[in-house]
């Protein structure tokens, strides 16, 4: 079967991020910039359903500036077969990223679709279960196992009190949590034949699909700092200190 | 304008996250309907109808909502939320599972996780792993929106006396079925609903080790969470990981053990009335946050913390 990788390219998860003084975003020039996370273990699980002869085309996708193609090539690295890139210099919501994921999946037909299940950018944890309700497939969100039989695939869920399996009907979109899999590195060699992989360059316009949204980031601020602590010298003063000076205990 | 809130239930008793789902929708003001979407929620619907501010409660009772799958709940929620200004849930797994595919069926953008309300279309939620925070204007008809609870005091539970409608509407998509679950067993109060939190790390070295955190924690009446790394490592279940990727707690004391205090952890728990470090390393980026830091071997500090409160 085919199965359908969305990736985003998001500053990398160890810079610590500062707001711009003029309130307007956050400050992006000159920061290191990687595969989402989530996105990383998305694309695994695509290659290892490769491996065991479950998947036989592995198409990731992303939907980003040009330079999201940096992304695109590692994710060819890793095992993916092709690439498509759908280029949009504005930043896009959640809802226009799943819009135009679902007219891709339209395009490729996908059996299956693997998404992060939030970007660490906009921590939004929404366009996977918004490309299932456009698409009308079933959702397995937050997997730590996908397993595919038949024409049904067994997603086990992390929910708030331990796990969830749900049983879903092929064509399912899937969205993975940190524990599905460790995410390989991408060798010399692969990172060289990657480069010669196929890469498709497309646009919204060209999608037919509009990107208007009816969410507006008015400013965007420094959490509140907190104030410094001290340190104290024994576990006796600490617990003098809870019960006296913050009378939390 | 009327809000619509959603319970999150097991299909027994009311989730406290709802309480403070509903203090979100008190801000923002109007009508507050709940719907319970569930199967034989009787015993939910009326402790929803209890819930002071709350003027109308819908219960949703079906066998295709029984285990809160998507496909079945969410097109009841958009059919029914189509004549509200707003549609709020918790943002617990559930609730981020269901919102979502709400608010594309739609066609409006949701925003997720707030933490304020500053007027009925205007919104503060964190982004960046917490390093920053959006406020965010929506124009949609329905604006859907998840609750990060930590971020509302809840309201009460009892006072309010809301009349229980019965909802006839029934979907059914038939695309997936619940296979079955296994959840976590925990006598210690629920990690994101706690006053006391004791986390622990890598730095506790194995789950054997987490003893010592169960025994201070029980003495605290606290709850136990963990880092990613103590997760990974497989000390203990990923439902105690605190952090981005993890619960979000705001306890009134969170004791962080073992622990160096990565943005991805600190996402989950800087909101912290607040914070204890203990850790060997006087380094460690915990004690940035840290309201009182112990520089100490944590398996000769904890021991004799317990000892001593």
């Amino acid at each position: 079967m085919k199965v359908l990788v969305a990736v985003k390219r998001v500053v990398d998860y160890n810079v610590k991020v500062r707001v711009k003084a003029d309130n307007s975003g956050v400050d992006l020039a000159n920061v290191k910039m990687s595969m989402n996370p989530f996105c990383e273990i998305a694309v695994e699980e695509a290659v290892r359903l490769k491996e065991k002869g479950v998947a036989t085309e592995i198409v990731v996708v992303s939907i980003g500036p040009t330079t999201a193609q940096e992304q695109l090539r590692t994710a060819l690295a890793l095992g993916a077969d092709r690439a498509i890139l759908v280029e949009s210099a504005e930043d896009l919501t959640s809802l226009a990223v799943a819009k135009l994921l679902k007219a891709v999946v339209d395009k490729e037909q996908p059996q299956m679709v693997i998404l992060g299940k939030q970007a660490i950018d906009s921590d939004n944890n929404q366009t996977g279960q918004m490309l299932a309700a456009l698409t009308g497939y079933g959702q397995g969100t937050f997997a730590s196992k996908v397993e595919v039989s038949g024409d049904t695939v067994a997603v086990t869920r992390e929910i708030d009190g331990g796990a969830q399996t749900v049983s879903l009907k092929l064509p399912a979109i899937v969205t993975t949590d940190l524990r599905l899999n460790e995410p390989r590195y991408a060798s010399l060699p692969n990172i060289m034949k990657a480069k010669k992989k196929p890469l498709e360059s497309l646009t919204p316009e060209a999608l037919g699909v509009s990107t208007a949204s009816t969410n507006k980031t008015v400013k965007v601020e420094a959490p509140a700092a907190r104030s410094a602590g001290i340190k104290v010298k024994s576990v006796a003063e600490l617990v003098e200190k809870l019960k006296n000076e913050a009378k939390v205990i | 304008m009327a809000i619509l809130v959603i319970a999150e239930h097991d299909n027994k008793a009311l989730a406290p996250a709802t309480l403070n789902t509903v203090a979100a929708a008190a801000k923002i003001g109007g009508d507050i309907h709940v719907l319970v979407a569930g199967q034989g929620a009787g015993p939910v619907a009326e402790a929803a109808a209890k819930i002071a501010g709350v003027s109308k409660v819908l219960n949703a009772d079906n066998a295709a909502y029984a285990h809160q799958l998507p496909e079945n709940v969410a097109p009841l929620v958009a059919e029914l939320g189509a004549g509200y200004s707003h549609i709020l849930a918790a943002a617990t797994s559930n609730g981020k599972n269901i919102l979502p595919r709400v608010a594309a069926q739609l066609d409006v953008d949701q925003i997720s996780e707030i933490i304020s309300v500053e007027s009925a279309d205007t919104f503060k939620r964190p982004i960046y792993a917490g390093n920053a925070i959006a406020t965010v204007q929506s124009n949609a008809s329905v604006k859907v929106i998840t609750v990060r609870a930590t971020g509302f005091d809840p309201v009460a539970a009892e006072g309010g006396s809301a009349t229980v409608e019965a909802v006839a509407a029934a979907h059914d998509a038939g695309t997936s079925s619940f296979v079955g679950e296994e959840l976590a067993k925990s006598d210690r109060p629920e990690l994101t609903a706690a006053k006391i939190v004791v986390s622990g790390g890598r730095g506790m070295q194995n789950g054997d080790n987490f003893k010592h955190l169960y025994a201070l924690a029980d003495k605290l009446g606290a709850a136990v969470g963990a880092s990613r790394a103590a997760v990974d490592a497989g000390f203990v279940p990923n439902d105690m990981q605190v952090g981005q990727t993890g619960k979000i707690v705001a306890p009134q004391l969170y004791i962080a053990v073992g622990i160096s205090g990565a943005i991805q952890h600190l996402a989950g728990m800087k909101d912290s009335k607040v914070i204890v470090a203990i850790n060997k390393d006087e380094e460690a980026p915990i004690f940035q946050v840290a309201d009182y830091g112990l520089v100490a071997d944590l398996f000769e500090a904890v021991p004799e913390l317990e000892k001593l409160v």
